[in-house]
């Protein structure tokens, strides 16, 4: 390393790696940090520990439809959201209308899987800074959701549960008075979450002008999702590029406004985060309340995928920003090439840009605010 | 107390040594109780049990765990300075062990009734800095380096307030003997039903306790002030390396020192052994259990706030320190001083 | 919205036919968005203009993608750009041959490059010239060949340990 002398002391920066064991990196993701006391001079991300070929594996599949299960383990934390995007991008490329029921029940999922995955980032992110409880409070939230999704598909984490054209099997008799259920005690839960947190003085303190991203940055690094949001580019893909339905719910777009410090900061990425949750809520109610009540799931399956010669990018919005798929099609019962861009990949790739001369405590809130799952990152 | 040893044991020798012993067995029951205590606060906090299955509201966990710890391998890393690396944990049990030699558990017991008692706490406790500076460079760590560094740091900052505040108190009682302390403040006097504690003797006390608590937090390294073992940036910090019954003693100690430092607290400003009702419920044995029930309100005070708030960062931390307690402590002084000579 | 932004991938291909002349090529696709077709040497010249030019404005790459055609022993790179203030997007390919797989990198124009190009010449071997920092992200340092290529072979061993191929 670079020794500086001054007045006959000798100085050293350190290098620290921070992870792959490290309690605030979320999965296994390496830092390499070179320090000056305590202060970041430059991180190095070094990803690839969880890299799993999920491209590699997709195109040795011999139908789309096996595809499904892997897309679930990209985002483990959001796996319906990934296989929405994974069905509509392979729909797309049959040219295949879906059942209105379908959607709605896709909509449904997808937001309840929004609103668990942004209570586990907020949650974690509590917890790098060193609140322990709310962690555990959003727990108990995101259990309720996910007992909804095993009466659903069976499964708690990881659902294989949306197919291309329809669902693998229709909702379960109580799902809408559960979903319901949630929706009413869940509200109170947000206001428990900003007093107990969001409004936090310590937190504040620790998140407020920490990890400045401007907006002109973002979109130069193409950050999307709540770390655009948070920087104060209203873009949201549901609303300005809507898929399935979305265009037929209101709700709003909550956008970072430096509230408590600059615009772009770990708050405000975080409490994007929190607001999102609340609309998600809107759009759950709407879609409880259309969602027609009658209808085969399956009606539009196909009994064989074999799409046109062709390729589609098809982008959506899963909790972590802009989920993109890029298949091609040569014809034959296994996708030529799928492509996952995906959001934490591009999100991480912002780190050192946005960390230098931060403190060690605060690279971890950056860490936290940016909310990378590692599957996804790793692919 | 000394008396009565030396009525029941052969020796004087052998009187003395049980004598000395009182606190380390106190402490050890003590300690496995405040863990028990700090997970059933946590859990109860977080909407969850806790240990349920280890005896009744598994009130046993805590010595399955020291069992465990006792069988783990002791593990030095390589390049650790051999030496330093296990004299560490015992260094930084001495010190807050040591300690408990001037507090007055209650009228029949204190360990050494010194006429420098405080003075003596103070600088013995001193030593725990020293400890975990030694443990934390002797680990050959980074992330321990860091956390010594900055616990070297926190603690020196912090004992300044601390003194500050503990002054005020001496001021206002007299005495640096900390028996002479608690028993200027017996009977119930103030508004004609108040306990006569310092806290209720004099309005600035009130300030001085909220500076001595805060601090006290800091000194212990508890949230929001617990940066040199920080486990979400720091891994454990200065206790990264160490394992099993060393790193046990670590805990031991830690937990020692949050005793310790309430006991202070309330020898200074709410009583010592003395009963909250004047003379019902008083005497040697009632004057005991106050004072450990004080004592254990403060240290359930402690685990509160751990586990409610978030965690300050290093800059904020010295901040905190060096601009509004220190400050604050010092004019505090001079109003009580004032007070002291007006009243 | 500015009245005077590009829609469709064809208006967009005129409008820049009136700087890159022959360079481009317009591919109509019958499934999905069409696409232009880039050279690898013009790339950046190409990229900085989508970029800049204030009718076209595309601030954000939203993914790079690798792709080897076995077929025609060529490696593509596909561009899936976007503008959040005309929200038009386009679709830029380039090919280039297995044996030279240069391509002119784009990581000064746009920063998100910067892992998709390593991503690209991780998994797929494309090489891009003007990278910064042109390292293996996912595979570990020292891996043999580039798994996304259809005629990839996995290495036996790594670093002494079987790999299970």
């Amino acid at each position: 390393m670079d020794e500086i002398i001054t007045n006959g002391v000798q100085k050293q920066e350190m290098v620290i790696n921070m992870g792959p064991q490290h309690p605030s990196t979320h999965g296994v993701l390496r830092l390499e940090v070179v320090l000056d006391g305590e202060v970041v001079k430059k991180v190095t991300a070094d990803i690839g520990y969880l890299h799993r070929c999920f491209e590699k594996h997709a195109e040795a599949m011999d139908d789309y439809s096996k595809v499904i299960p892997y897309t679930d383990r990209i985002d483990y934390v959001s796996a319906m959201n990934q296989e929405h995007g994974y069905v509509i991008a392979v729909e797309k490329l049959l040219d295949l209308e879906v059942p209105e029921r379908v959607e709605y029940m896709r909509v449904i999922l997808a937001e309840l899987q929004r609103i668990a995955s942004h209570l586990l980032g907020v949650g974690t992110f509590g917890l790098d800074l060193g609140a322990f409880t709310p962690f555990l409070y959003c727990f108990i939230e995101r259990e309720k959701i996910l007992k909804i999704f095993e009466k659903v598909s069976g499964a708690r984490l990881l659902y294989n549960y949306m197919c291309i054209g329809g669902l693998m099997q229709d909702i379960p008799e109580d799902f809408k008075t559960d979903t319901r259920e949630f929706v009413k005690t869940f509200r109170p839960k947000i206001q428990e979450l900003n007093d107990l947190l969001s409004s936090n003085r310590i937190f504040i303190d620790r998140t407020a002008n920490i990890g400045v991203l401007p907006a002109e940055v973002a979109l130069n690094y193409a950050a999307s999702g709540p770390m655009l949001r948070g920087s104060g580019v209203k873009w949201d893909l549901r609303r300005n590029d809507p898929y399935s339905i979305y265009d037929r719910f209101e709700f709003d777009i909550p956008v970072g406004k430096g509230e408590v410090g600059t615009v772009g900061d770990c708050w405000d990425r975080y409490i994007v985060r929190v607001r999102e949750m609340e609309e998600s809520l809107k759009i759950i109610e709407q879609a409880l309340d259309q969602m027609p009540d009658e209808g085969d799931v399956k009606e539009a399956v196909p009994k064989r995928v074999r799409p046109a010669e062709g390729e589609v990018y098809v982008r959506t919005e899963t909790p972590r920003g802009e989920l993109g798929y890029y298949i091609i099609s040569d014809k034959s019962a296994s996708p030529f090439r799928v492509k996952a861009r995906a959001p934490s990949f591009v999100n991480l790739s912002i780190l050192p840009a946005i960390s230098k001369g931060a403190l060690i405590a605060d690279l971890v809130a950056i860490v936290g605010s940016i909310d990378i799952v590692l599957g996804e990152v790793d692919r | 107390m000394i008396e009565f040893l030396e009525n029941i044991t052969p020796s004087t020798t052998m009187a003395l040594v049980i004598h000395a012993m009182i606190p380390l067995g106190l402490i050890l029951v003590y300690a496995l109780f405040a863990i028990w205590m700090e997970r059933k606060v946590a859990a109860h906090v977080q909407d969850r049990l806790g240990p349920m299955r280890v005896g009744w509201h598994g009130w046993a966990q805590t010595i399955a765990d020291m069992l465990k710890l006792l069988q783990k391998e002791d593990i030095i890393p390589t390049d650790a300075s051999r030496f330093l690396f296990r004299f560490a944990p015992f260094l930084i049990f001495v010190a807050s062990y040591a300690a408990f030699a001037v507090i007055p558990f209650s009228s029949g017991y204190i360990g050494s009734s010194i006429n420098i008692g405080v003075f003596y706490l103070l600088a013995i406790t001193s030593l725990l800095t020293l400890s975990v500076i030694m443990a934390a460079w002797a680990s050959n760590n980074k992330w321990s380096l860091l956390g010594g560094m900055r616990s070297a740091a926190q603690m020196v900052s912090y004992e300044v307030p601390t003194i500050m505040s503990v002054l005020s108190v001496i001021v206002v009682a007299g005495s640096l003997n900390l028996m002479t302390v608690t028993e200027m403040q017996s009977g119930n006097e103030i508004l004609g039903f108040l306990p006569n504690w310092l806290i209720f003797q004099n309005p600035f006390l009130l300030v001085a306790f909220v500076i001595f608590f805060v601090s006290i937090l800091a000194e212990s390294h508890r949230v929001p002030f617990d940066l040199p073992e920080s486990e979400s940036e720091l891994v454990a910090g200065y206790q990264t390396e160490y394992s099993g019954m060393r790193w046990g003693i670590f805990m031991l100690a830690e937990y020692a020192d949050m005793l310790l430092l309430s006991l202070l607290g309330v020898v200074l400003f709410f009583g010592g052994w003395n009963s909250p009702f004047g003379t019902f419920m008083d005497g040697p044995v009632w004057g005991f259990f106050w004072f450990m029930l004080k004592g254990m309100l403060l240290v359930f005070v402690m685990m509160w706030i751990r586990w409610t708030l978030p965690r300050y960062r290093v800059d904020q931390l010295m901040r905190i320190c060096w601009n509004i307690l220190i400050p604050a402590s010092f004019v505090n002084f001079v109003l009580i001083a004032l007070w002291e000579m007006i009243f | 919205m500015k009245s005077d932004a590009l829609k469709s991938p064809e208006e967009i291909y005129e409008y820049l036919k009136a700087s890159f002349d022959e360079l481009l090529e317009y591919v109509p696709a019958e499934l999905g968005q069409s696409w232009i077709t880039v050279p690898p040497f013009s790339m950046k010249a190409v990229a900085k203009f989508l970029r800049d030019d204030p009718a076209l404005r595309f601030n954000t790459l939203m993914c790079q993608s690798g792709v080897h055609y076995p077929d025609e022993d060529e490696l593509g790179v596909t561009y899936h750009l976007h503008s959040t203030s005309h929200k038009h997007t386009l679709v830029l390919k380039v090919r280039v041959p297995i044996a030279d797989p240069r391509v002119q990198s784009v990581e000064a124009i746009w920063k998100t490059a910067d892992w998709h190009e390593r991503e690209a010449w991780d998994l797929l071997g494309i090489v891009f010239d003007g990278h910064p920092n042109l390292k293996r992200i996912l595979c570990p340092e020292g891996w043999e060949g580039h798994p996304l290529r259809k005629d990839y072979r996995q290495q036996e061993t790594y670093l002494g340990v079987t790999t299970g191929a």
